[in-house]
């Protein structure tokens, strides 16, 4: 049977916990499987941050919301947690880190632990996140060389007396994380598939370079900066050219010059600079320029929550820019598919000359799982630019895709416009021309839907009632899926919430009860499946606080509605 | 038949008299001058009476968005540094609806000319001001005359270091042929200002003002000299042309960039190697 531990972290910004979670979630994958995720303030010091990680032994995938094993790190680390305690919730921490009311007020199961001392002990203030580490590697059963080796990859370049202090700080935590008798427990799986960890952002940057992204500009802004930063980093490497625009307006008019110019460019932003850059996404659409871009969401309006979680700007993506004009957008949930729909996305708008979303949430982008190891193959460089001829026509209407030359390449001129232009790319206001231009860049909605992301059934394949939900519920409705008693209900991860095919219909027809889950409050989803589908959609189960779906509240407010 | 221009007649949406034409004279001579191949050579413009200049030039041409032809011309020039890229627009397209990408593009140094028709009106949308509008000039908007400061292109690009500052006036195609062909050759941003009267919305700024008012510089002046340009620069009374400052040793955009420290090939020309990714996903 499927049981889980949730051990969470909480401490304040600066201390760490970051590092603490890389080591914990390798450590761990190694033995048993594993998923964890993390919520912060908006602040580089101080405040209360939380990492969660859930330990078990069968797949998980995501957020439970309720904890078996909490570690203060400081004073200030348990008054937003309460809610999530039970009676049996064990409370680890210095003596001073919770009030004596509280203590009371809660009933709490406190376990002393002098991480603070213990660190001094070992030698070094800084060896506290070391120590914690061996702690709960030890209390967990680890193999104790796991921790070992991990520390030797992380302290290999700051030399062997590092290494050396940071394994023997580990030890002393392993030692007494042994001795801790845990009052709940999970039964080690026999064995784990050798899984490679790997992180949203991580996903979508991969999947970006075997998609032959060599260009990226981009303004930061949380959650989507991390991407820029990952392309920046692989850039001299893989020939990546990364630049800081001055805003997003600039970013997503530099990546169609790049793109009109022969490259793959990238922009990623949120929801506020994706807003600023929706006149150059207009401006993708006429001038049938590609272009990628991956907006990051977290809750709006305007600055928001700018650190929590939202599915909120999918009408955002799919009405974005002036005027009409077709688009894709792309929405992974599950961390192979980051890899795989960032490869699509870039051939996709290759292929069609359209802007292509990738939209992704701070849940999904910042949270970390196993992904069974696979190869990325070369079919999405495949490059659709052509060799220009000395008469050749940038709109040539002969075929609903002309085909694209770049500057440079052949004996042509590759005339690109904003204006309404002639088949040549010149400028004008001929309404005959107006009309069979916009029809030609129009018509290629249907065309790109023959290569349509399809969507993946999860559950019975005679299912009565049908979850559905789009990019980051994957995980939690997934394991939902997997682990509830109701045999009659499967669940539709879409991928790709936009166009939709009229053929996705009989996924409804056989469903006599259709749920959708989404983490914002007007049901975007389920207005676009009602426009583009003509699909009734019988509940809506919507989130909207900022924090993501846990497995608690779906198996609660999925079974209300289920028949 | 020079390069750059096209065999058939051409249908030309500026006002007769409008100094776009002898502009378009003298970008074409300084085009076939520099014996530029036309398939190498990339315009990118904006919006505005000014941004329609590559649609009269038989060459590639990015037409954009209002404000945004420097964003474009950049990206299109780092990612193929063989290409000779123009940027092209008016003063309200450059200094007003794209004035932070004028100052950050100052900033990269990017290997390119940008050549900004400055004829302190708006033309396009019915003779509104420019950010180079003077103080009193009565517009369609500032009905009772222009009440905030200019904007002072040379200063301001002098300012951030830039590496080619430079200021022309059509009623000498000549000269005017000569500053363009300088700011393409030179090695880096090299924005060249250029008057020209708008014949119908600025009733101020004539021909024969600019004439008045504007004087070429000659040999004696040393462009070297970046203290002597800013106070040339910011002599707002006689308006000097010609190559204002010129900075010996700029580094473009291109070369300072990481990607191209090690491999000079293009980035667009740079195959991705698809087995080195997959050691990412091991």
């Amino acid at each position: 049977m499927k049981d889980s531990l949730t051990i969470v972290l909480s401490g304040e910004a600066g201390q760490g916990l970051q590092t603490i979670e890389e080591f914990l979630v390798e450590a761990l994958s190694k033995e048993y499987y594993v998923f964890t995720s993390k919520e912060v303030m908006s602040r580089v010091r101080g405040g209360n941050n939380t990492v969660e990680i859930r330990v078990s032994n069968a797949p998980i995938y995501a957020l439970r919301y309720t904890i078996d094993y909490l570690f203060l790190l400081n004073k200030n680390s348990f008054y937003r947690l309460p809610k999530r305690l039970t009676k049996d919730t064990v409370v680890f921490g210095e003596e001073n880190f919770v009030t004596s009311e509280d203590k009371e007020k809660y009933n709490l199961n406190l376990e002393t632990f002098e991480l603070t001392k213990l660190a001094k002990e070992a030698g070094n203030r800084l060896f506290a996140n070391t120590i914690l580490f061996g702690y709960i590697a030890g209390m967990l059963k680890l193999s104790r060389h796991i921790g070992h080796e991990l520390i030797e990859k992380r302290f290999e370049h700051r030399g062997e007396k590092m290494v050396l202090a940071n394994q023997e700080a580990y030890d002393m935590g392993f030692e007494l994380g042994t001795n801790y008798h845990m009052p709940k427990t999970i039964e080690k799986p026999e064995s784990v598939p050798s899984y490679k960890i790997i992180d949203g952002n991580t996903a979508l940057g991969i999947g970006a370079l075997a998609g032959g992204v060599n260009y990226i500009a981009s303004y930061p802004m949380s959650p989507g900066t991390t991407v820029l930063m990952y392309l920046a980093n692989k850039g001299e490497e893989f020939g990546v050219l990364a630049e800081q625009a001055e805003d997003e307006i600039a970013a997503l008019n530099m990546v169609i010059g790049a793109w009109y110019a022969g490259a793959r460019g990238l922009a990623t932003t949120s929801g506020g600079g994706f807003a600023l850059m929706t006149e150059a996404v207009s401006l993708a659409g006429i001038t049938e320029n590609p272009a990628v871009v991956h907006v990051a969401q977290r809750p709006g309006p305007a600055t928001g929550l700018p650190t929590r979680t939202e599915q909120g700007d999918l009408n955002l993506v799919v009405y974005a820019g002036h005027g009409e004009f077709p688009r894709i957008v792309l929405a992974p949930g599950k961390l192979e598919d980051g890899i795989h729909l960032a490869q699509r996305a870039f051939w996709l708008a290759d292929k069609y000359q359209v802007p292509v979303f990738i939209l992704s949430d701070q849940f999904w982008l910042e949270s970390m799982g196993q992904m069974e190891p696979f190869e990325v193959d070369d079919r999405y460089l495949e490059s659709f630019v052509v060799k220009t001829e000395k008469d050749y026509k940038r709109y040539d209407w002969t075929n609903t895709i002309s085909p694209r030359g770049i500057p440079g390449y052949g004996e042509g001129f590759v005339k690109a416009d904003s204006d309404e232009h002639d088949e040549s790319g010149q400028i004008t206001e001929d309404f005959d021309v107006r009309v069979k231009m916009h029809e030609k860049r129009l018509a290629k909605r249907e065309l790109l839907l023959e290569d349509y992301q399809q969507a993946e059934l999860v559950g019975p394949a005679n299912y009565k009632q049908l979850v559905v939900g789009w990019g980051s519920t994957y995980g939690v409705l997934k394991e939902y899926i997997e682990t509830t008693d109701q045999k009659d209900v499967a669940y539709l991860y879409v991928k790709q919430p936009f166009p939709l095919p009229l053929s996705m219909k009989s996924y409804f027809d056989q469903a006599e009860n259709v749920v959708v889950v989404e983490s914002n409050a007007t049901g975007q989803f389920t207005n676009i499946l009602k426009l583009e589908l003509d699909v009734k959609v019988d509940h809506r189960i919507l989130k909207y606080n900022g924090e993501p779906f846990n497995i608690e509240e779906i198996n609660e407010r999925v079974s209300e509605v289920l028949r | 038949m020079s390069k750059f221009d096209f065999e058939h007649e051409i249908d030309i949406a500026w006002c007769p008299g409008c100094g776009n034409f002898p502009l378009r004279k003298s970008i074409i001579m300084a085009l076939n001058e520099l014996n530029l191949d036309p398939t190498q050579v990339v315009f990118s413009s904006g919006i505005g009476q000014a941004a329609k200049m590559p649609q009269y030039i038989d060459a590639s041409y990015f037409n954009g968005l209002h404000g945004r032809g420097l964003s474009v011309a950049q990206a299109i020039q780092s990612v193929n540094p063989k290409l000779v890229v123009i940027a092209e627009g008016g003063d309200g397209d450059m200094y007003g609806e794209g004035g932070n990408h004028f100052i950050h593009n100052v900033r990269r140094n990017p290997n390119l000319a940008h050549i900004v028709h400055n004829n302190m009106i708006y033309g396009l949308t019915k003779g509104q001001g420019s950010p180079t509008s003077p103080k009193g000039l009565e517009t369609t908007v500032q009905i009772t005359g222009v009440y905030n400061e200019p904007l002072n292109p040379m200063a301001l690009a002098l300012s951030l270091g830039a590496t080619f500052v430079g200021r022309a006036f059509t009623g000498d195609i000549e000269r005017t042929k000569d500053m363009i062909k300088k700011a393409i050759e030179h090695k880096g941003y090299a924005i060249v200002d250029i008057f020209h009267p708008c014949v119908t919305f600025n009733k101020v700024n004539t021909f024969q003002w600019y004439k008045n008012h504007s004087f070429w510089l000659d040999e004696t002046h040393d462009p070297q000299d970046y203290r002597k340009a800013m106070d040339l620069a910011l002599d707002t009374e006689r308006l000097a042309l010609g190559v204002l400052y010129q900075k010996e040793d700029s580094i473009p955009f291109d070369e300072a960039h990481p990607v191209y420290r090690e491999d000079k090939t293009p980035i667009i020309h740079r195959k991705r190697d698809i087995a080195k990714v997959n050691e990412l996903l091991k």
